[in-house]
């Protein structure tokens, strides 16, 4: 190995430190407990890690309610964004009709706005609509931060599946909907999934809007950023950990589509 | 072709959602900005403007942009650039680089507050080493360029990742023949990526740029969780106006300077990184 690789290669690997090592150390944070997190100079490896700092967060007071919350959410906005998203996903890639470019651009401008911040008004007609402070509430804000990137991802999926395939299953006396069914849904669904679940991701990870549209029905973003400075160092790091496991997990699953997702949102 | 209400059908949903959830949302804004009472007023700017926090949190917000969104723009084409050189284990090391991609900013607030804090691991680290004998603060409100470095830290370390997804999307669109017939007429490493690579890609750094911009605006949860209140942000103000004060009108007048903020930045790529025409394909 030359030495130019070697410095390359070095380079490389503390780029992957860089990401690994703070996870390594929110975790030992957060599974320390409070010993570890009063201790110092702090260890690097786990002494008596145990999960009893976990357990004990999730047994504080809303905890677990606010994380069963963020899941409801998430769920939700998932199903509003696809539901949503991939029927004009479909309409983009397989009509030309008029008014296409000015929704395209739509679409587009969502972009170049900060949309959470958008939750703000809508305070005021939640509470009217008995939206406020509920999981369908939050998630359809979430929902509008999701779509313009389902729509987008699902029209290029859609495009990317032969127009003859359908055309053969109508020649065999398919009707439309039907083809649709048993010939484009199998071959999207797995690029329908991984765009699912980065709207779950999107939701999980949204903070503003979560925060500015509950009180008592928090998310877990928007319960851990209102006791952010009455509790202590350990809760807020196992509450940190508690939000990154899951992200991880999903990106992990959907690592395989990332690219030709974020490929297809250039365009 | 012929004529088909089906597009229409299709699409309706979606544009209903996104007029009702996008479209009135931007308006009510623009409007609860303005109003006061029953009238239309700039009155909501002044009180803004007259805050304590006001300017701080404006010049912070400008100082974090400025400075992050070049930082991991850089690091970013690096990053894709040595991807592509990477022989074995690509996809592994693709993947731990996006990890952060599914962080939000108030975990990675939390995750360098475990690090960063006076008893954190920076700390402990440097003390392991010899090289402070007692903890250091650096999150605190007498030390605003400590505090300003950790929450650079802490956007780079999160969002970084963003910029190089869309990169490494961008470069894969780009054909290699291009760095190779340029390599054969003798072109340096460093000309090919001045000349071919990175105009090639100007698409996909406008994306990025305009995504990262955007989000950049819009950061609070990181500052809060590094710094609480000691470094106000546009959208930590438009918090706290809303939450701890119950203004509406003052937190939608921040509202709207984040949005025009965001769309004057986006403006600004579109045209400074436009496309030319000729390059099209």
């Amino acid at each position: 190995m030359t030495l130019r690789r070697g410095i390359f290669l070095s380079g490389v690997a503390t780029l992957c430190a860089w990401t690994l090592v703070p996870i390594w150390l929110i975790a030992l944070g957060a599974v320390g407990g409070r010993a570890a997190v009063d201790s110092w100079p702090k260890s690097f490896w786990p002494g008596s890690a145990s999960f009893a700092t976990l357990g004990s967060f999730l047994a504080i007071d809303g905890v677990w309610t606010a994380t069963l919350t963020s899941l409801e959410v998430a769920v939700l906005c998932m199903i509003f964004s696809i539901l949503l998203g991939a029927p004009a996903g479909y309409a983009l890639a397989r009509y030309s009709f008029r008014g296409a470019t000015a929704y395209r651009l739509l679409i587009l401008l969502t972009r170049a706005f900060p949309v959470g911040i958008l939750a703000l008004p809508l305070t005021v007609s939640f509470i009217r609509l008995g939206l406020y402070d509920t999981p369908v509430g939050v998630a359809l804000i979430h929902a509008a931060l999701a779509l313009p990137f389902a729509v987008l991802v699902s029209a290029s999926l859609f495009q990317g599946i032969p127009r003859e395939l359908e055309e053969a299953a109508w020649v065999f006396g398919c009707s439309r909907p039907r083809a649709f069914l048993r010939v484009v849904v199998p071959l999207a669904l797995p690029g329908i999934a991984a765009t699912a679940i980065f709207a779950f991701v999107i939701s999980w990870n949204e903070v503003f809007a979560a925060s500015v549209l509950t009180v008592r029905h928090r998310t877990l973003t928007a319960y851990l950023l209102a006791v952010l400075s009455e509790s202590p160092l350990h809760v807020q790091f196992a509450g940190g950990l508690m939000l990154i496991v899951p992200s991880v997990v999903f990106i992990f699953l959907v690592r395989k589509h990332l690219f030709s997702m974020w490929g297809i949102a250039n365009r | 072709m012929r004529k088909t209400l089906a597009p229409y059908l299709l699409i309706a949903p979606s544009l209903l959602f996104l007029a009702v959830l996008f479209l009135v949302p931007l308006v009510q804004t623009i409007r609860l900005a303005f109003r006061a009472g029953q009238a239309w007023s700039l009155g909501n700017f002044a009180r803004m403007a007259n805050d304590l926090n006001f300017s701080d949190a404006v010049l912070n917000t400008f100082r974090i942009v400025l400075i992050v969104v070049p930082l991991q723009l850089l690091l970013a084409i690096g990053m894709s650039l040595m991807l592509r050189h990477i022989r074995r284990g690509r996809d592994l090391v693709l993947w731990i680089w996006s990890i952060p991609l599914g962080i939000s900013d108030l975990a990675a607030g939390l995750v360098w507050l475990a690090i960063l804090n006076d008893r954190g691991y920076l700390n402990s680290a440097l003390f392991d080493l010899g090289l402070i004998s007692a903890p250091h603060s650096y999150l605190t409100y007498e030390t605003p360029a400590a505090l300003l470095g950790a929450i650079v830290l802490a956007e780079l370390w999160r969002a970084t990742a963003i910029v190089l997804v869309v990169l490494v999307a961008g470069l894969q669109l780009v054909p290699k023949e291009y760095a190779e017939a340029a390599s054969v007429f003798g072109a340096s490493p460093w000309q090919i990526f001045r000349r071919v690579t990175l105009p090639l890609l100007r698409p996909s750094i406008q994306t990025a740029l305009i995504l990262r911009t955007v989000l950049a605006f819009e950061m609070f949860a990181i500052v809060l969780a590094l710094g609480g209140r000691n470094m106000p942000v546009l959208v930590s103000e438009a918090y706290n106006w809303q939450y701890a004060n119950q203004d509406y009108g003052v937190a939608a007048a921040y509202a709207v300077v984040v949005m025009l903020l965001s769309l004057a930045a986006t403006l600004v790529y579109l045209r400074v990184l436009r496309t030319p025409p000729e390059q099209l394909a």
